[in-house]
């Protein structure tokens, strides 16, 4: 074959991955409706609780959307996360790490392609919900504003970086380490402050939360809906935090890729 | 000749791999001229999987080099790798996703700007076109066994590394598979690095041999001439004789 049918690119490389997630969607109905139900399911019943409790709580019944612009929002971070982390599954049940790398792909253009097939599930995820919420219970998710541009982007930056730490685990730790895909992002939930403002946590937890850049997303989010401001602190904090937290997690991916390079896990990824 | 053709595919240099205390290993040194086909033999654990994850970069060799076309294949160099491919039957191609989806993927993750025509020529040499479209898990061993072959030549490979290609094949597929191979590396020129446990296919397809224990290389050569050097009449019973415990390495074989 001639070189000149041959061009490598690294975006070349990341579409070749992204068309994988696709073809395995498209051959797969139950997966394209697992990740659209979770969302629905939580504005179903996280609509109900909102309509109680606009009848029993004045902060509620302030501003009706609170509890389900909430749900959204951190349904970004879940959906977000477990895109990078189950894609990456996909890749260790279906045992194929071995064969992808023996081509010039590169870890780092892995780690793109998991985060872009991550923003397409997740939107996938959320539309239906939002339409739900404002079909249902006419709260339109877009009435944030435009910081609901600025929150989705750093709860999915957040999210990738969480995803990208739980692929670390897994590749050194293997299937046996699969659990963590599902868990890992609910001990971040108590400290987000998705529901409630930091001020109820306490205060050494406060500084836990504060180094997270999820909290000053979901407190931003508040300030948007409860004050009708864009608290840019919170936005600058969140950005800062989220640069940290991405080195972190490319670091830990790429020296857990060296780390199974080093150990022979590559052909053999599984349990 | 350019640059990049003046290096040989493979060249390995006191090429070592430790996981722990245990030597899979040991300061091997080899090379691989274009057009040469050599078979890489032993037991189970000699170390012949684990020379190929090196040469592919998988495994990064604890010391020692090896170089792919010159490029040191621990950096991974990209330009390198799209000039090899390889192939083990206890390496699956995804299940879910159809042959033709596959060789896709595979495709493009090598470059190649247009690989729906590479496809549709090697499902036509291949005779894939009665299953192309169907999901790889519900192949049978011979039609996985060709699917896989396929994705091992979809980017034209100048180094083809085998790893047992026609394991678990019946006899009519798996010769069905070596003239595809003697065919593919006539046309091409490609080398080939096989390993193999079926000494018939190594005595009809391989121009030299190494012969591999202990993570060390202890004899090499033609099948002929190893066949004569051990007193043997077939490379059945030459590996019989290393992989048993004999075949005193000969002055300059060890790696």
């Amino acid at each position: 074959m001639n070189n000149d049918k041959i061009v490598l690119t690294a975006r070349g490389r990341i579409f070749a991955l992204m068309l994988r997630h696709y073809y395995l969607y498209r051959g797969s109905w139950p997966r394209i409706i697992e990740l659209a139900y979770w969302p629905l399911m939580q504005i179903f019943l996280w609509g109900f609780i909102s309509q109680f409790f606009q009848q029993h709580s004045t902060l509620i019944a302030q501003a009706g959307g609170l509890l389900l612009a909430g749900v959204m929002l951190w349904d970004v971070m879940f959906r977000g996360q477990l895109g990078v982390s189950v894609s990456f599954l996909e890749e260790l049940w279906a045992r194929n790490l071995g064969q992808m790398f023996v081509s010039p792909l590169r870890p780092v253009e892995l780690a793109a392609a998991l985060m872009s097939v991550s923003l397409v599930r997740t939107l996938v995820g959320l539309i239906p919900a939002a339409l739900v919420a404002w079909l249902l219970y006419a709260f339109a998710i877009t009435s944030i504003g435009p910081g609901l541009i600025v929150f989705f982007l750093m709860l999915l930056a957040f999210s990738w970086a969480v995803g990208l730490a739980v692929c670390g685990l897994l590749l050194r730790y293997g299937l046996g380490a699969e659990s963590l895909a599902w868990v890992t992002v609910f001990a971040l939930a108590p400290i987000s402050a998705v529901y409630y403002p930091i001020s109820i946590l306490p205060e050494w937890l406060q500084w836990v939360a504060l180094a997270t850049p999820s909290a000053h997303v979901f407190e931003g989010m508040r300030a948007v809906m409860l004050e009708g401001r864009f608290d840019w602190g919170h936005c600058f904090w969140a950005l800062g935090l989220n640069a940290i937290a991405m080195a972190l997690a490319i670091w830990t991916f790429v020296s857990a890729f060296d780390a199974a390079r080093r150990d022979g896990r590559l052909l053999q990824s599984g349990e | 000749m350019s640059n990049a053709e003046a290096h040989k595919p493979v060249e390995v240099i006191g090429l070592g791999k430790k996981f722990g205390d245990v030597i899979a290993v040991e300061a091997i040194d080899f090379a691989v001229e274009r057009g040469r086909v050599i078979g890489l033999l032993g037991g189970n654990g000699a170390g012949k999987t684990t020379t190929m994850s090196m040469l592919m970069g998988l495994l990064t060799p604890t010391s020692g080099i090896a170089r792919i076309f010159g490029a040191d294949s621990s950096t991974r160099d990209a330009s390198a790798l799209a000039r090899i491919n390889f192939s083990s039957p206890y390496v699956e191609m995804p299940g879910r996703l159809t042959v033709a989806e596959n060789l896709e993927v595979y495709a493009r993750l090598f470059g190649l700007r247009r690989p729906k025509d590479r496809i549709a020529k090697l499902a036509r040499d291949l005779d894939l076109e009665s299953f192309l479209h169907r999901p790889t898990r519900t192949l049978s061993a011979g039609q996985k066994s060709r699917s896989a072959l396929a994705k091992s030549l979809i980017n034209a490979p100048e180094l083809l590394l085998l790893d047992e290609p026609t394991a678990s094949l019946d006899p009519d597929t798996a010769d069905w598979v070596r003239r595809y191979l003697e065919t593919y590396q006539a046309e091409t020129g490609a080398a080939i690095l096989l390993a193999s446990h079926n000494m018939p296919e190594v005595e009809r397809l391989c121009d030299d041999v190494l012969m591999m224990r202990d993570g060390r290389i202890i004899d090499r050569g033609a099948p002929n001439a190893l066949i004569a050097r051990h007193g043997r009449q077939n490379m059945e019973e030459v590996f019989l004789d290393i992989a048993r415990g004999g075949g005193a390495v000969p002055a300059g074989a060890g790696g």
